[in-house]
Parts: C-alpha cells; structure tokens; sequence
C-alpha cells in the first residue's frame, strides 16, 4: 500500500468543487477567556481530503470536535451539510448522524464485544433488527480486516485493532463525513501502519475527510490539501506538493522543518 | 537454592545453614511462629480456667434455655414475653438487628444516590448545599447523629394528647410515629395473586420486546407498560373484589395511641440517623464511579448518534455500576456493623438483648459475646462472598 | 457577524489578536447563566434552592448568634436573658406561657469547659495535660511541617512523644499519679486518637506484609485476624475488652480499663489500615520488586526502600479515612462507661439546673469533632496532591 505515494490520489476526480458539505463562517471560540479558535474560514466539498497539522495547543483538535458538537461555539457559523449548527437538539442529531468520528483513544465501550460496539448505534438510534445490524456490521469488520475478533471485548485487543474496531464503529452508521482526531498518536509503531491502510482504503471510496494527524506520508498519500493551524488560526492552506516544497509563511516553514527533521 | 552441601557436624553450623537456605528458614519461622500462637492460646486457657475456678463461673450455654424474665417491647415479628428463654430474646435481638439494618440500607442507598447524582449537577447551588451536607455528616460521629435525632423526636415532638396531626391519619408524637396498619379482609388474596400474575406478565412482555426489537429494530417504551400494567391490573383487582384492603387508623385513646402501626423512637432514631449518616458515604460512592467512566465514553457515544438518555442506559451506568458495587457492598456491612451502636438508645437489638440484658442478668459474660461475635462474623462472611461472587462475574475481560 | 468587537476582522494569518469572549458567556453573567439558569429544571432547582437557604439560613443564624447568650447563672437566667434582652429587670420577669427557647445558651458550654476538655483529671495537676497538648502540637507539627528546622531531632521527640505524654498523664516517678478512671473529655478522645493512630499503623504495615507473605502460616495467621477484627462492630470488641480480657489475664492481674480500651482500639484500627496498605502494596507494578532483588535487598530493606514507600503513598486517603474514622469511633466508649466529650455531654444533661440544652452540647460536640475531621480529610488532600508524582 505504502507504494501508493506515486498514484497520489488526491489528483484523482473524486471532488465535487460545487457541493459544499461542512462551511465554517467566522468562527471564533473561547474556553473561558482563552481564545482558543480565531476567525475560523473553511469550506470544505463533497469527498475533499484535507489533513489539519500543527503544534499542540493550536486548536486543531478543538476545530474538528466543534463539527460534530462536541466542542461548543461561541460566535460565528458552522453548516454541515445544509444543517445549521445551534443550540437546537434536533440539529445537533441530524448532524451527529452524517458525522462519524474517531478518537486518539479509540474510546470503543469496553463492557461490549468488538461486534456489540458495532451494532450498539443502529440498533438503538435507527431501530435496525438486531441480525441485520450484526450483518452489516460483519462487512465493516471484513472491511477493516478483523472479521475474526467479532466477539471478543476491547481489552483483549491490540491497539491498532482497537482503532480499527472504532473506525468500523463510526462507519456502521453511514457518514457522510468522516472526522479523524489524532488516530494513530495513541498507537506503537508497528501498528500505525495498518490504520492509515484502513484510512487510505476509505480514502479511495470516496469519504470526504477531515483528519487531524502528523503523519505527513498519509497525507502526501491521500489528501486534497493540507492546513497548518497555529495559536488558533488557520495560517496556511494548499495541496500537499505545494504545502511541502513550498510554504509560503515563516511559521509554516519553522513547524515542516521541526518535524520533518527525523 | 539448593540443599546445604557441607559435612560440618556441629550444631551451631547447621542452624546457621539452616537459617541461610530460604525454604528451612521459612519452614523454622513457620514452626516458631505456630508455637508462640499455641503457647499464649494454652496460657489464656489456663488463666480463664482458673479465674472461672475462683470466682465460680462455669463455662455453659445452658443458660439459653432458662426463661429471660425481661420483656422486649419491640418485636414486630415473632411474639416474645419474659417467660420466654434468652435463646429466644437472642433470636428477637438478631431479628431486630436485621430489621433496622435492612431498612437503614434500603433508605440510605436511595438517599445516597440521589445526593451522589445532585452532586454532579451543573447547578452550582444544589452542588455546593449537598457537599456541605455531605461533608457536615460524615466528619460527625455516627453516635452523636443518632444522639441528636433521638433527642429531636423526645424532646421537640407533642406528647400523644397534642400529636402532629397530618390528615388524621399520621401521628407524629415523642412516643413514636403512628401510622396506619394495613389491614387485608377477604378478597385481598385475590389482588395478591393478580400482582404476582401481573409481575409475571411483565417479565414476559419484557422478553417478547427484546425478540421483537432483536427482530424488527422496533423498540417499546418498556418502562411505561410495564408500570402501567402492573398499576392499572392491580387496581382493577382491587376495586372488582370491592376494594378489601382496610386502615387500621391510629386512634388515640386514653394516653396513648391504639390500633395502626407504631414506629418507636428508637428504632425511628437509629433507622434515619444510619440512613443519613451513610448516605452520605454512598453518595461519595456513586459520584465516584460515574465519574471513574471516562468522558471519552460519552464522547464516543454521543459522536455516533446516542442521545444523552440511551447513552447514561446502555454506555455510563453499566461501567459505572461496576466500579460502585463492592465499596456500596463494604458500606452495607458497615451499616450492619453501625446497627450496634443501638444499645446507647434502647433500641433492643441483639447486641442490647444478649450482649446487655442477658449478659447482666446472666453474668455470662464470655458466652454471651461469643454468640454476638458469632453473629456479626456470619453476616460479614454473608456480605463478603456474595461480594466475591458477584466480582467475579462482572470482572471485565482482559487479555 | 460580530457584534462587540472591532470592526475589521481580517488581519494577515498569524497576526490574530486574542479577542474577550463575548459578554454574554463569561464573568459573573455568564457564570449565572451556565451553572444557575442553563435548562428549565436547572432554574427550578435554582429556586428551589433558594427558597430553602432564604427560610433556613437567617433563623440559624438568629439562633447561633444573635439571640445567644454567653454569660449566665443557670439555664433560667440564660433563658431569662434571651427573652428579655437588655433589660436590667429580667431575672423577675416570668416567661410568657408556650415559650420556645429563640437562641442558644452557650453560656451553658463555658461553664462546663474545664468538664469537657479534662474529665475529671485534678485541678492542681492540670498544668500536666495542657503540658502534654503542647508536646502534641509539637510533636504533629514535626511530623507533617517539612521544612521544620532541626527536623530530624523532633522526628525523634516525635517517636518518644507518646511514652513521655503517658508518662505526664498518668504519673509515677516523680509526678503523683493520677487514675486513669479519672481521665475524660477532649483528654480522653485525644489520648484513644492519638495512641491508636500511633500504634496502629506500624501493626496495620505488618499485618500487610504478613498477608501478603510466601509461609502459609504466617500469612493465614493475617488473615484470620484481619478478618475477625473487620467483621465485628467495635462495640463489640469494646465489651469484650472491659468483660472478658480480664479473665485472660493470670488471676490478680490489675488491668486498667484505659490500657484495655487502648489495645482494642489499636488492634480494631490495625486490621483496617492493613487492608488500605495491602491495597496499596497489590498498586505496586511487580518490576518493582524485580529491581529491588536485582538490587541485592534482602526481604526488610527492600520494602523499607522500595516498595513500602510507593504503596503507602497510593495509600493515604485511605490511611487518613481510616484515622478519622478512628477518631469518630472514640465516642463509643461512652457505652462502657468511659467519659468522652459525649459521655460527659450526656450526664451534663442530667444536672438539674442545666437539663434541658441537648441541642447546645450536641452542636458543641458537632462542632469540636467536624473541625479536628475536617482538618484532617482536608490536609490528606493537600498531601495527596503534593506527592502526586506521576504514579
């Protein structure tokens, strides 16, 4: 898989540039009087890729989780999918079903089997019966390689297995949007690789994708742009050839130099 | 290590080899350690003999079967006078004990959790009141708390003559809380066994919804029928058999109240003061174990589409429950142990029957406190292996 | 768009001022708003409460405080007082008939002060007690100040702290002795505090390590112990001290009841400290005990070094529950007959010219016993947090 970074999809016609599916208008937020998110702008298009990098504390995280509401917004717009974003529960929902999301800690519920995790959400949220749910969820186990830890509790999973038990999790309700914060920092290095193949195999189905992430060959790999974020702001946005070769802003230059050393 | 392997013959280098190989010198401490246990076990023996001797006790239980000659006032559940033996004063002790203890627990828990979510409220108010409740209670001793009500229910409330009157059917005097009895006429087996039906309707229409969601993904307001059901055919039975449920309304006659039903002060006392006192244990309990699930959890549950209701159902409070049970289990036994301290008000529990009253009439001294251990060290191990028991099968998997 | 800020937000990536949160969302409205007002059910609570502390708080304190007298004769003056403030006339004056006490007669307190703080210990040997108070404060001082000066010798008076107040109390060479019948009030519940805290937690660490041990007879022996003491109320453990222990004695033995008490509370509080420190030592990864035996330490160093250290770290909030569960638990042994604050409290009660003010000798007791536990529950969490190292 990894020699993929010639066929660089991200090239590939898999963007709809007129549909715009999460819009982020002048978004500023506060945790208390910290002023963690300023003048937020980002419009991101049907099966986009773009992979959020940055120093800790800039926000990135923060960004990704005010989609989905986990993080609340105190000024500014944010539409995902033609739905508003408010105070309003109903939306809230309706947003929560397009939107799935995996963790840095996989967070899966660790009282349930690998299969249990699964169909927990469609059988109690979309009333799915209970041997449909297990079929579907069976496919997204095969999807992501496992088919054969159905039945056994998290605890008893490595760590990328985990992951990848979330990442079929959030797949069973059928995302339009695909949120990523950090999934593979929790990880051993033996085992990110086999994350990011799930990622890139979801990339190539045409996921839109928001992934916040430092591992800079999946987004070379995979992603429509690249966004640096510091203290708050987005600071620079391109596609990755450019990104990388070419960074246009002094701090851009200083983050790609600090970690692309090793 | 392996055996000494010298040919030295005198003592003194063999105890020393002996000492230095792990697995003897283990086995010596062991046979020393035993021997000082027996020995201060055979000297106590001794002593208790010969001062029995001198003072002309003897060591018996025959006195349980001698009549008591006190009365116990208090015995809602077998009948007891003083021409019954202290065996059966130290069983309406035991049951006495039991009773207080489970009530306490019944009413504590509910307390307990009620503060222990109110203590998680985002509301500042209710938080900041119910810590300093919490806190005010459980750093005062649990004798001064029973001292206190105790004190409250004699001195503040009416005499029977001018009791608080709620309803003409609730007497709240310094004699006790008067309450009506229920009283069942003919006809009220029938509602019983249209309850139990009832119940097992429930049971049943609880497994026919889970085939039916497992099935069809339909999910039915479980809760509601079945409360509904059980309400709703209960009270037709009730009123179809001519409603033969009856009050026996407390009355007040002479000095005092008859008929219904008397809670004593003592056992008033004893039973709030337990409940309060270690609800404010169990609170701390239950806070700390929804709080022990992490709040990635939530997150988790709520990113893929769970509302905050299914998610406290099927997420936090199973992980939460099992994190609160055996410290919950530790303070019910504590509540049985608390039980106790009901000999300071007369509440005649089996330490005040056997362990007071016997004990002084008797001078049985030895006897009697054998039994109360006895007693106590049952309920403990009780307590314990069901602990144990119900631990091990909520233990979660692991590699 | 925005409302309060200024009125260009386009700066250049990077150059972002750090903008106020919107008012509405912070400082003392947006505090009201978050944790006060934010659901329907939250401003009925809100009310609710309110209402409670509005109906509840004023009369407390008109009855603490302000209606309070300090300063009578007996209970008829104070009450006197109360009724008819400011008047110099009131000791004639009848009370009017249905008459509820308005405030507290603490004067009632100050009276007995001397009863609740020594017992019945000697008035010309009193100076022996306030004595011993002072070496206490010393002595806990130099335990939990660090940066005492000199620490390592009052460590020391620390250790020898508990023979020296003993042999202050009680008396013999040199000092006359004093019964121990005699001791009672905050003397007694510090002196059951203080040595069953002392000595049960030494008892409590071996009791552990016994538990825990590879000799199946020593480690059953733990358990048995432990085991029994857990499982009996300490009224129970009390009685057997003051009926049975006697007989276990060879006949003619005297054995003060205090002295009898005193093992039994620091038995009963040994078996539980040993359960918290077992705890701890199974928090202990087992590489520890690996590098300790790599280390070449026998059994006793390396616990001493190495393992003791860590578990009982992990275990100070239970260790410092236990010990105030020990100290509520001294008031039982008003039940065998021993004069605690309570005990004392109680018979106060039945003097004559005083009966009646339970709820000013409870409130006093309440009070004494919440700041001493309180203190305590609250200097554990300051310790936890300062040795909380990482583990």
């Amino acid at each position: 898989m990894t020699a993929n970074t010639e066929t660089n999809i991200s090239s590939a016609p898999s963007v709809d540039a007129s549909e715009v599916i999460i819009s982020i208008d002048a978004m500023h937020k506060w945790f208390g009087d910290f002023h963690v998110l300023k003048n937020i702008n980002l419009k991101v298009h049907r099966g986009e890729r773009i992979v959020i990098c940055g120093p800790s504390g800039s926000g990135k995280s923060t960004l990704i989780r005010c989609i989905n509401r986990l993080e609340e917004h105190q000024q500014g717009t944010i539409e995902v999918d033609g739905t508003e974003l408010t105070h309003d529960l109903k939306n809230i929902e309706i947003i929560r079903s397009e939107v799935g999301m995996v963790f840095q800690h996989f967070n899966l519920f660790p009282h349930l089997t690998a299969l249990e995790n699964l169909t927990l959400a469609p059988i109690w949220v979309r009333n799915t019966p209970k041997a449909e749910a297990e079929e579907a969820a069976m496919k997204y186990l095969e999807r992501v390689k496992i088919p054969e830890q159905a039945h056994k509790y998290p605890g008893q999973l490595s760590g990328g297995q985990q992951q990848r038990v979330a990442i079929a999790r959030s797949l069973c309700m059928n995302p339009r949007i695909m949120l990523f914060d950090e999934p593979t920092s929790a990880l051993d290095p033996e085992m990110i690789k086999e994350v990011l193949d799930v990622m890139i195999e979801l990339a190539e189905s045409g996921m839109t994708m928001l992934v916040v992430t430092h591992e800079m060959g999946f987004a070379t790999a995979v992603a429509h742009q690249v966004m640096f974020m510091d203290e708050g702001e987005i600071i620079e946005q391109n596609i990755p050839h450019e990104f990388f070769n070419n960074p246009q802003n002094d701090r851009t230059k200083l983050f790609l130099s600090q970690i692309l050393q090793h | 290590m392996g055996a000494p392997t010298g040919t030295e013959p005198s003592s003194g280098n063999l105890i020393a080899r002996l000492w230095g190989n792990e697995e003897t010198r283990s086995v010596i401490i062991q046979i020393v350690t035993l021997t000082v246990v027996f020995a201060v076990l055979a000297l106590v023996v001794r002593n208790v003999a010969i001062n029995f001797a001198t003072l002309g006790k003897s060591f018996s239980f025959d006195f349980l079967f001698v009549p008591s000659a006190y009365d116990i006032t208090f015995s809602p559940f077998i009948d007891y006078n003083s021409r019954d033996t202290h065996l059966r004063a130290a069983v309406v002790g035991i049951l006495n004990t039991l009773l207080v203890a489970a009530s306490s627990i019944v009413l504590a828990t509910v307390l307990g959790f009620i503060m222990g979510i109110l203590r998680l409220s985002s509301n500042w108010l209710v938080n900041r009141m119910v810590y300093v409740f919490i806190e005010f209670t459980r750093n005062v001793p649990l004798l001064l708390h029973i001292f206190f009500v105790h004190g409250i229910i004699i001195t503040t409330l009416p005499p029977p003559k001018q009791a608080m009157n709620i309803a003409d059917t609730f007497f709240l005097t310094n004699r006790g809380f008067y309450v009506p009895a229920p009283v069942l006429e003919a006809g009220a087996g029938v509602v019983v066994i249209i309850l139990g039906l009832a119940i097992l309707c429930v049971i049943g229409f609880w497994h026919w919804a889970k085939q039916v969601q497992d099935e069809t993904g339909k999910i039915y307001p479980v809760f509601w029928v079945s409360a509904g059901v059980i309400v709703g055919a209960t009270g037709i039975a009730y009123f179809v058999m001519g409603m033969p449920l009856s009050w026996s309304i407390p009355a007040l006659k002479g000095f005092n109240f008859k008929d219904g039903m008397a809670l004593k002060p003592e056992f008033l006392a004893l039973w709030l003061a337990l409940s309060y006192y270690h609800a404010s244990f169990i609170a701390e309990i239950v806070r700390g174990g929804i709080l022990a699930v992490s709040h990635g959890q939530t997150e988790a549950a709520y990113a893929v589409g769970l509302r905050p209701n299914r998610t406290l159902q099927l997420v936090i409070v199973p992980q939460a429950l099992r994190v609160i049970i055996p410290p919950l289990a530790s303070m019910y036994l504590n509540v049985t142990k608390n039980s106790s301290l009901a000999i300071a008000i007369g509440y005649m529990d089996v330490v005040a029957t056997i362990g007071g009253i016997t004990l002084m009439q008797t001078g049985k001294e030895m006897e009697t406190m054998i039994i109360v251990l006895l007693t106590y060290l049952f309920f403990s191990l009780l307590i314990s292996a069901s602990m144990n028991w119900f631990n091990r099968r909520m233990k979660l998997a692991e590699r | 768009m925005s409302e309060s800020n200024t009125p260009n937000p386009n700066y250049e990536p990077g150059a972002h001022p750090d903008w106020p949160p919107p008012v509405k969302t912070t400082g003392v409205i947006g505090w009201v708003r978050l944790n006060l007002l934010s659901s329907p059910l939250n401003i009925v609570m809100t009310v609710v409460a309110l209402w409670f502390l509005g109906t509840v708080i004023p009369s407390m304190i008109e009855w603490l405080l302000i209606n309070a007298v300090w300063d009578a004769e007996n209970r008829v003056d104070c009450w006197k007082q109360m009724t008819f403030p400011g008047d110099p006339d009131y000791l004639s004056k009848e009370l009017p008939r249905g008459w509820v006490q308005p405030g507290g007669c603490w004067a009632f307190i100050e009276n007995r002060m001397s009863l609740f703080v020594y017992g019945f210990y000697p008035e010309p040997e009193r100076w022996r007690v306030k004595l011993s108070f002072l070496m206490l404060v010393v002595a806990v001082l130099s335990v939990l100040w660090d940066k005492m000066p000199e620490r390592k010798f009052f460590l020391w008076y620390a250790v020898a702290f508990p023979f020296l107040a003993g042999w202050l109390l009680i008396g013999g060479f040199g000092l006359s002795p004093v019964e121990t019948d005699l001791f009672g009030g905050i003397l007694l519940t510090l002196i059951l505090g203080v040595t069953g805290i002392t000595f049960s937690l030494p008892l409590g660490i071996m009791l552990a390590l016994g538990r825990r041990s590879k000799m199946p007879v020593v480690r059953i022996l733990c358990v048995l112990f432990i085991e029994f003491i857990r499982g009996v109320p300490l009224i129970a453990l009390l009685f057997v001290a003051s009926t049975m222990l006697n007989y276990f004695m060879p006949p003619g033995t005297v054995f003060d009841l205090l002295v009898r008490v005193l093992i039994m509370v620091t038995l009963f509080s040994a078996a539980y400290i040993a359960e918290v420190v077992r705890g701890g030592l199974q928090g202990i990864p087992n590489g520890q005990h690996e590098a300790a035996d790599s280390l070449g330490l026998n059994y006793w160093k390396a616990n001493r070094l190495i393992i003791l250290p860590q578990a009982l770290k992990i275990s100070i909030p239970g260790i410092v529950n236990t010990f105030i569960g020990l100290y509520k638990d001294t008031t039982l042994v008003l039940i065998i007959g021993m004069l605690d604050p309570l005990g004392i409290g109680r018979s106060s009660l039945a003097d004559a010219e005083w009966a009646g003010l339970a709820r000013e000798v409870y409130l006093f007791i309440a009070i004494f016993f919440f700041i001493s536990c309180f203190s305590m529950s609250r200097y554990s969490i300051y310790l936890e947090k300062k040795l909380h190292t990482g583990h």
